[in-house]
This record gives structure tokens, C-alpha cells and sequence, in this order.
């Protein structure tokens, strides 16, 4: 990703201001933050302790654990987990099987300290030796199979419900050229406060997010690799109650993309705010160790709001997600920014909208991968308008030099994507992508055209609101419906009794680890 | 009338089909495509492309023509009596009818943690592009999420002066959701609000015959939109206040 010479005279003065003003937003909430804890953040550590399993009613170890320490998940978990493997010289897997039968750790006397700190560090000697051994594997592939990277890369999506016919339909998409595979979430998993253990036949809408699907789809996209010589992206839901446990999950099994939000789940799922603030920070710490790309949620702003009306809200948003992912010691090139195009077709000059906001979101966004989301809210019964319409999508896509392309479906808002609408659509893309490769150098803008005039509006529009929202704090901002035009108490939504204020003698040693990695650590 | 397919004349019966088949593209994939449009009652079938999906699986593009054709004079359709008004259409009534902004409550009750008929109602995306209740300007609405117990939501909508109370049941065994709705309406009762906010009911396993038994004013299952519920509060509501003028 090349930075680009603005080529719609965006003033750099007002590009400051705007990232000034979101970190001045995002401090206070990042006080917040780390002062407290959250049951999943408890139960993500466990889980890259070793905590797995479930037990016969399909309560998953990590919830039975939680469960046991309640009101102690203050102080954190993991010293009971921990000093449970000293005290029974378990390993992980023998202990899991004892939990999983009702034995209670928490009620065993606490043995030396050091012998738990000791333990500790063996299981995170593991810990890392895992998530570097990914990241390592992940990055030979890409460096092997360089020359077949494509920009933008082609990100499309699996729904059927049962992951054994997802892999089917995701080994066809990436022999058919398709670069990202997203795995749809079966309805409702968001606001699950568990997440389900196994494999998943019958999703509704999609497959749960587990363990042993991610491995089923990483090992079915593995032969792919091998035998196109492409690496695949894999690609899951890192949202709702449980987001740093499937962060934690991904991190394990190689996931390669996690569509992950600061606001999303506050927002759109009525998640309780501190509890969603504090899970993402953990959540993205843990992607960032994995190198882990984030998508975020801005595109949902525009399937509730108007696109033309709403256009700076996606890019405050944006600027938001930047810096809370920023204070995690994420590194621009892991940060998916998202955006869509969703303007209403009936609009005049909306393409010219559309190109302006994409090339203005590239242009203050020079090393992020962007990604990019097709056209849904407006998309009709009508699947031949719909290809069209997923053409010119396309066309801004590679105009702009988007990182990442969802790609569209003639049949969106008919049914779940069928084999063949998701071989049209890749073939769509990669058309308009061929025969347009040197289009975005060869292009230059009218200094007061159109498009200049509306990316500089937007941009305006953008600061003035991020000064308001800084003016009454993120949390009221929310509470009053600044964003989305919904409003969510900070008191309300889901989640919140899971919030703790960490005692004074806390200790999580997957945290410690991951702040050391990642260079954040406050001495 | 007899009428048939028009594709570049009268009565020609052109068909345009798209399908995949689970075979390995080649000219004996293609043959067996045109051998399957000719199966479905197709005559001159022309398969005019063939795309490898993967190993296993061929996209086609035909087009066949039909004798088979149908008498429009014998096509009976009754138009919908009851219609539902769109978002706009309710947002526009409350304005002219009530001048205020209606306030409406949702949970799901009970055990039940099974949001995704209470959001598809009430949360600002909707279900299915059409928006919930959230993103209408003329209601105040809040979801006040799952497992709400039924105090909890009554006490709510008395605070708030609620205008409509949804209830959502989805998950549901040994018909517990009865017994919990059952619950609503004899706590509403002695908290004298039936009568007074409207008290509405949905869920997969419900519909407006046992709404009506159980003594609600409504019951939404599958297939319910904002849009429906909020016809419905809308007219029920204006025509209680004009019944008592």
C-alpha cells in the first residue's frame, strides 16, 4: 500500500485536527479501560491458558470457571486455573476434563505465588510459541506466493449454516480467484455470553463461531493454498459479548481477518458500552500479537442512516477505530477500516459520491487496508440492476485502491449467496479490476469539481462533529444518540453486570504478556 | 386470455435459466444441462455457456422454449384488504393523528435470551431491509433486550407512559412460553395498564388467534416486519381515541 498524492486537496491541517480530536475523544474511555476487566476477558485468558472443553449441558470450561470465581473475577481468574495445574499436577487437557465433571477450582487453598507465577510463564512460553509459530507459517505463504497478491484483495462470504457445505462452497470461491473467506456467524451468537464448543451443521444464517470450525475452514483453505499457490484469508466475528474469546480463539487457529469494532456492538446489538470499550481493547490486543487484520463496522452507519447525509459519521468512526486500535500497539497495516457504498441509486451524481468518499477515506488513510463493502440497502429483487450496480462498486473499488473488496451479490436481500452468484461476482471484480489496473495513477481531479468539493465537505462536516462528540464525551455522545441516530444508556444494554473494576492486586498474566509484546505496557 | 413467454415474439415461450450442476464441466456436462432443461418441458434448448465452478460443480446459462402457457382469465388473486402502511406512511399518521411521538417498549421475557424477533421489530436495522421501529422519527422506542422479567418491563412502560408493550417469545419448551405470557397479562391486569397501552405479542410459536385467547390486542409471527406492528399500533391506538371522543 503506496501512500498516494492527494488528488483531491484535502487539507493535511484539517486531517490533523480531526486524529487529534478523536484521541482526545478516545482518552477518557481509555482510562476507563484499563481500570477494569470483564467476564470474557477472564474467560479469553483462561482460554489461552489452556481452559477448553465443555461440559454434558454444553456449558463451555471457561463459563464453568467463570461461574465458580464470580464476584473473585475481580482479582482475576487465571491464578485459580493456574494454581489448580500446580496443586493437581494436571496437565491443561487433564484439568479441563476434571472441570468439565464439576470440579470447583476455586475453592482450592492458593498455593507459593511463585509457584504459580512459574507456571504461568511455562503455559505462556506455549502460548507464544503458537501464536508466532501462525504468524510465521501465514507470513512464509504470502512471502512465497507474493506475486499472486491481488489489490484489492477478493473477500467474499459463506453462509450455508453447516460448515462442512461451507467448505465446499469456500474451496470453490478460492480456486475461483476469491482472496478472503468470511465465515457468516449463525443469527444471534453476538449476544451469546458463551461461546458454543464444536462443530456446527445446523446454523441459522451461518455457522457459530468455534474452535473447531475455524480449524475445520482453516485446514479446508490450507489445501487451497498449497495447491493454487495462493495464501487464503480466513476470516471470522470478533463482535458481541464474547469478542476476546473468539480474538483468542482466532489467534490459536491461524485466522487470518476479524471483523472487529470499537462501537458496533454498543450500537447495533445493544451491547452495554463499558463492557463493549473494555472487550475490544483486549480483543485487539490479541490480534494485534496474532497480526491479525481488523475489519471494522462503519458500513453499518450507512444501512441505517442516509448515505449522503450520514457520509461523515463513517469517517469520525474511522478516525475512532484508529486510534483505539492504535492504543493496543496495532500497526496501521493491520487496521481494516470500513467504509461502504450504499448511496441511493436514484441519486444524481451518486457514483461521483460514492468515488470521492472512497478516494477521500485512501487519501487520509494511506496504509491502512482498507475494506471496502458493496452495495446492500438498495439492492432489490431485480439481480440484473443489482449486477450493475455491483460493477460500478467494483470499478471504485480498483479507482481507489481499496485493500480489501467485499464483493457484492446480484441475490443480496433474496437469499444466502448460491455457487454460482459468488462466481459471477468474482468474475465481475476481477474483469473490472484487469481492465482498469493503471487507472487510479493516470487520474486527476478538477481542483473544484464535484468530487474535490465533496470529500473537502465531508471532511469539514467530520471535524465539527468529532468536536461536538469530544465536547460531551464519547459516553454521552452515545447516550444521546450521536452516532446512528440511537441512543444507548451507559447503564443499559447487554453485558454490563460482566464489568469489574480490577482490585488492586489483579493478575492476569496473558495481559502482562500480550502489553510486553505489543510495547504498551505502562511502567 | 391464453398467454405464454414472450421473448422476440408473440406466444414464443423463451425461457432464460441459470443453474449449476454438481459435475466437473466439460462436453458431457454440457449435453447433460441441455438433456435437463429438455427434462423440465423445454423445446429448441440452447445451452449457451458453461463455467467451471470448481472440480465439482458447472454454471450454466440456457434458454428453451415452452408450450406450456396459462389462462390469465382463470388467475384468481385477492388484493390485500388490511394493508399495511410503510414507514413513512406510519411516521406521516402518527404526525397527523396524534402530533406527538409514540413511545413503544420491547423485551423478550422470561428465560428466553433469544433476541432476533425483538431486534428484527425494534432495532434500527430491522430485519431484512426493512428498518425496526428504532429508525422511525414519530417513535420513541426502547428494546429493553432479553430475559426481562415481566415486572421489569411493566414497571418500564408505566414510567415511560408507554403508548404499546411488545413482548417476544422465541425459544420455547414444553410450551413455557404460554405459561410466561399468561404471567404478562395477569401482572398487567392488576397493574391496570390492559386497556390503557397496548399490549402486543410475537414470536414463531405465536399468531393473533392466541394473542386473542390469552388477551392480548395482537400477535406477530414469522414474517413480521416493523412496518406490521406499527400499522397496528397506529390503528389501534387512533381508533381508541376517537371511540372515545
Amino acid at each position: 500500500m503506496t501512500p498516494v498524492k492527494s488528488k483531491l486537496g484535502l487539507s493535511k491541517a484539517k486531517i490533523t485536527k480531526a486524529r487529534r480530536l478523536a484521541a482526545g475523544i478516545t482518552a477518557p474511555v481509555q482510562d476507563f479501560i484499563d481500570k477494569h476487566t470483564t467476564v470474557t476477558i477472564e474467560r479469553a485468558t483462561l482460554r489461552l491458558l489452556g481452559a477448553d472443553g465443555a461440559n454434558s449441558d454444553g456449558v463451555p470450561v471457561p463459563n464453568l470457571i467463570a461461574q465458580q470465581c464470580a464476584g473473585r473475577l475481580a482479582g482475576g481468574a487465571s491464578v485459580f486455573y493456574v494454581n489448580a495445574l500446580v496443586k493437581l499436577s494436571k496437565t491443561p487437557a487433564q484439568l479441563n476434563a476434571e472441570i468439565e465433571k464439576g470440579l470447583d477450582i476455586s475453592g482450592l487453598e492458593l498455593t507459593d505465588r511463585r509457584h504459580i507465577q512459574k507456571k504461568a510463564d511455562e503455559l505462556l512460553r506455549d502460548l507464544d510459541a503458537r501464536i508466532t509459530g501462525n504468524v510465521a507459517h501465514r507470513n512464509a505463504k504470502l512471502k512465497a506466493y507474493k506475486d499472486k497478491i491481488k489489490s484489492p484483495q477478493i473477500y467474499v462470504i459463506v453462509a450455508t449454516g453447516n460448515i462442512y457445505e461451507d467448505v465446499k462452497q469456500a474451496q470453490a470461491a478460492a480456486l475461483e480467484g476469491a482472496d478472503i473467506i468470511a465465515v457468516i456467524r449463525t443469527t444471534g451468537q453476538s449476544l451469546l455470553d458463551y461461546v458454543p464448543y464444536g462443530a456446527t451443521t445446523e446454523g441459522f444464517g451461518g455457522t457459530y463461531a468455534t474452535q473447531e470450525n475455524f480449524r475445520i475452514m482453516r485446514k479446508a483453505l490450507d489445501e487451497v493454498v498449497d495447491k493454487e499457490g495462493r495464501y487464503i484469508k480466513l476470516v471470522n466475528y470478533c463482535s458481541g459479548l464474547c469478542m476476546p474469546e473468539i480474538a483468542a480463539m482466532g489467534a490459536m487457529e491461524r485466522l487470518d481477518m476479524m471483523l472487529n469494532d470499537s462501537m458496533y456492538g454498543i450500537l447495533f446489538r445493544d451491547i452495554n458500552m463499558y463492557r463493549t470499550f473494555t472487550d475490544q481493547f483486549f480483543s485487539r490486543m490479541i490480534n494485534t500479537a496474532a497480526d491479525i487484520i481488523i475489519n471494522t463496522g462503519e458500513d453499518n452507519y450507512l444501512t441505517t442512516s442516509d448515505a449522503v447525509e450520514k457520509a461523515h459519521t463513517v469517517l469520525a468512526s474511522q478516525l475512532i477505530n484508529e486510534k483505539f486500535a492504535a492504543n493496543t500497539g496495532m500497526p496501521n497495516r493491520l487496521m481494516g477500516l470500513g467504509h461502504a457504498f450504499e448511496i441511493n441509486p436514484e441519486f444524481k451524481n451518486g457514483f461521483l459520491y460514492e468515488y470521492a468518499q472512497a478516494l477521500m477515506a485512501r487519501e487520509i488513510f494511506p496504509e491502512h487496508p482498507l475494506k471496502y463493502m458493496p452495495p446492500t440497502k438498495f439492492m432489490t429483487g431485480d439481480i440484473f440492476k443489482g449486477f450493475a450496480m455491483n460493477t460500478l462498486f467494483n470499478f471504485v473499488c480498483k479507482a481507489t485502491g481499496q485493500g480489501i473488496a467485499l464483493l457484492g451479490m446480484l441475490t443480496e436481500a433474496i437469499h444466502t449467496p448460491y455457487l454460482q452468484d459468488r462466481h459471477l461476482a468474482i468474475e465481475n471484480a476481477l474483469y473490472v479490476h484487469n481492465t482498469m489496473e493503471g487507472f487510479m495513477d493516470d487520474i486527476e481531479f478538477k481542483k473544484d469539481g464535484i468530487m474535490a468539493r465533496r470529500a473537502r465537505q465531508v471532511l469539514d462536516e467530520t471535524t465539527d462533529f468529532l468536536s461536538d462528540v469530544k465536547k460531551h464525551g464519547l459516553f454521552t455522545a452515545i447516550e444521546t444518540g450521536m452516532f446512528a441516530e440511537i441512543k444507548r444508556p451507559r447503564d443499559g444494554g447487554k453485558g454490563l453486570d460482566g464489568v469489574y473494576e480490577k482490585t488492586p492486586d489483579y493478575w492476569n498474566p496473558v495481559e502482562t504478556y500480550l502489553k510486553k509484546k505489543l510495547k504498551i505496557a505502562k511502567s | 386470455m391464453f398467454i405464454k413467454p414472450y421473448g422476440d415474439t408473440s406466444n414464443d415461450g423463451a425461457v432464460q435459466l441459470s443453474f449449476t450442476l454438481p459435475i466437473k464441466n466439460c462436453g458431457r456436462a454440457k449435453e447433460a444441462a441441455r438433456l435437463y432443461v429438455q427434462k423440465l418441458g423445454f423445446q429448441k434448448v440452447d445451452v449457451v455457456h458453461a463455467a467451471p465452478l470448481s472440480e465439482e460443480f458447472t454454471f450454466f446459462v440456457a434458454y428453451g422454449k415452452t408450450e406450456t402457457g396459462i389462462d390469465y382469465d382463470k388467475v384468481e388473486y385477492a388484493e390485500a384488504v388490511d394493508k399495511y402502511l410503510s414507514m413513512d406512511e406510519v411516521n406521516e399518521f402518527i404526525r397527523t393523528h396524534f402530533k406527538r411521538k409514540l413511545v413503544i417498549v420491547g423485551a423478550c421475557t422470561g428465560t428466553d435470551a433469544h433476541t432476533v424477533g425483538i431486534d428484527a421489530i425494534m432495532n434500527m436495522k430491522g430485519y431484512n431491509h426493512h428498518f425496526g421501529l428504532e429508525r422511525y422519527p414519530m417513535i420513541e422506542a426502547l428494546n429493553m433486550g432479553s430475559q426481562v422479567p415481566n415486572e421489569k418491563i411493566l414497571a418500564k412502560a408505566k414510567e415511560l407512559k408507554a403508548d404499546a408493550v411488545l413482548v417476544s417469545q422465541i425459544v420455547t419448551q414444553k410450551d413455557v412460553h404460554i405459561k410466561n405470557l399468561t404471567e404478562f397479562i395477569e401482572l398487567a391486569e392488576a397493574e391496570k395498564v390492559r386497556g390503557k397501552m397496548l399490549l402486543v405479542m410475537g414470536g414463531p410459536r405465536v399468531n393473533n388467534k392466541l394473542a386473542k385467547e390469552l388477551g392480548y390486542d395482537a400477535g406477530f409471527g414469522t414474517g413480521t416486519y416493523a412496518e406490521h406492528v406499527a400499522t397496528f399500533v397506529v390503528k389501534k391506538l387512533y381508533e381508541r381515541l376517537t371511540s372515545r371522543k
